[in-house]
């Protein structure tokens, strides 16, 4: 009888663990005693980091988008469409109007993250992002033509993705800004919801002083409440209200309906045991990525990480061995520092991160990931 | 042990910090002024996150019971 896995999601998570499987179970697949399926509603893989770059002009959008069937191996079925349905007790994914259904022995769910900004009101019309293709580019042209005034960047909720990149943009845009000789022209600040800059305790006490020492003012426990786009205000929960010119928020997050529908987790988030990452409500489901909630960062390295534990007890599984591989939370993530320097961190469940000092090594070793991330996505890195 | 009843519960026994001082704002904010949540969490980090920010945004924290493994902290929104 043939094992169908069933990945749902066509990231750095999903597509990782595709190619994963694909070479783990080669006999399998070649026999056809295991199918895998890959679903996504997208026929282009994308990777997200790129858009860090796009609002200062020094990427394009396509620079991160491939076809998702060049990436993924030949022996991997590809099915583009949107599921509106997962059945767990049945085993089932129902496909979106017309499109039938399909049964599973295995379910992944790697759905990734999704942006809110309609949960806080006045933030769509009022700010800017670049955790979107579109808010990238608009914000591209905004930031492009701003010569003076207040910047602030406001991280309205976590967990969101990449949980660096909100220091990342602060920093390259006070070193774009001096370079251009303007950042005595613009005032930037930098809100975060709790009492410190950064979730992580050992980040947060090393960003902080680069702050001071940069003229990024800082304002933490500040919870946005609503942004007003007439005035240009941005109100916090705990009273502040701060001025600005250009706003750029990391907006709210949210995992997808699907999952909450399917009585897997809140929020869109997959409730799963942080090691071995099974699901905790259903048989014969995982998550990672974005979409499990472990506490670890929402990093693509997560995500591929996780992907070659769940790879490995997929294959057990199947094989009819026990499954002994774990996930240890590890995280590794290159922090740009300005526009040609970057710090890196590695870090754990057990081991907290200790930032590098901020090299120029460090920003092309981080470029040089951008540029080869293909090969991770294949599964070759 | 309090017999306050609270309005709302986040549960976030097992999330390292900030998770369960996210979670509890989160909840906050779609809570009605004067409503109580209960925020359950066993991150040590909670006794100072959850007073501070507490203090910070106006709402007040009217007890934290300490039970075998975790805390209950209940936060009445201003």
């Amino acid at each position: 009888m043939t094992e169908h896995v069933v990945i749902l999601g066509g990231g750095t998570g999903g597509t990782v663990l595709a190619n994963d499987l694909a070479d783990r179970l080669e006999p399998e697949l070649d026999t056809g005693d295991v199918r895998v399926t890959l679903v996504n509603d997208d026929p282009e893989h994308v990777y997200k980091p790129v858009w860090l770059y796009v609002p200062f002009g020094q990427r394009e959008p396509d620079d991160g988008r491939r076809p998702l069937d060049e990436l993924v191996a030949d022996a991997v079925d590809l099915q583009l469409d949107r599921v509106s349905d997962i059945d767990t007790e049945a085993q089932r994914l129902q496909f979106d109007g017309s499109a039938g259904s399909v049964g599973y022995d295995y379910l992944v769910v790697a759905t990734g993250s999704t942006l809110q900004p309609d949960r806080i009101p006045g933030l769509r019309e009022g700010g800017h992002d670049y955790y979107s293709e579109s808010g990238a580019t608009e914000l591209r042209d905004e930031l492009l033509a701003f010569t003076e005034g207040d910047l602030v960047l406001s991280v309205i909720g976590t967990p969101h993705m990449c949980p660096a990149a909100p220091l990342e943009f602060v920093m390259m845009a006070d070193d774009w800004f001096r370079e251009r000789g303007l950042r005595e022209e613009v005032d930037i600040t930098y809100t975060y919801p709790i009492q410190r800059v950064h979730g992580n305790p050992h980040i947060a006490e090393w960003a902080r002083p680069i702050m001071e020492e940069r003229d990024i003012e800082v304002e933490t426990f500040f919870n946005a409440e609503s942004v007003d786009p007439e005035a240009e205000t941005i109100t916090s929960m705990e009273g502040t209200e701060l001025d600005y010119d250009l706003l750029v928020t990391i907006p709210p997050h949210a995992g997808t309906d699907l999952v909450e529908a399917a009585g897997l987790g809140d929020d869109g988030w997959v409730d799963v045991d942080k090691h071995t990452l099974e699901a905790e409500a259903a048989e014969n489901v995982y998550a990672l990525g974005d979409a499990a909630a472990t506490g670890v960062p929402n990093a693509g390295s997560v995500a591929h990480y996780q992907a070659g534990v769940v790879g490995q007890r997929l294959a057990s599984e199947i094989r009819g061995r026990p499954a002994t591989a774990t996930y240890d939370g590890k995280t590794l993530c290159f922090i740009e520092t300005g526009m040609d320097a970057a710090s890196f961190v590695e870090f754990d469940y057990e081991s907290p991160p200790s930032p590098a000092p901020p090299s120029e090594k460090l920003h092309w070793s981080k470029l040089a990931y951008n540029e080869s991330y293909w090969l991770t996505a294949r599964g070759l890195l | 042990m309090t017999d306050i009843e609270p309005d709302e519960t986040v549960d976030a026994r097992g999330a390292a910090c900030p998770g369960p001082l996210m979670d509890l704002i989160g909840k906050v904010r779609s809570a009605e002024s004067g409503d109580v949540v209960r925020l359950l969490s066993d991150n040590d980090q909670s006794l100072t996150d959850v007073p501070e920010w507490t203090d910070e945004a106006g709402n007040e924290l009217i007890a934290v019971e300490e039970r075998d493994d975790y805390n209950a902290f209940y936060v009445e929104k201003a």
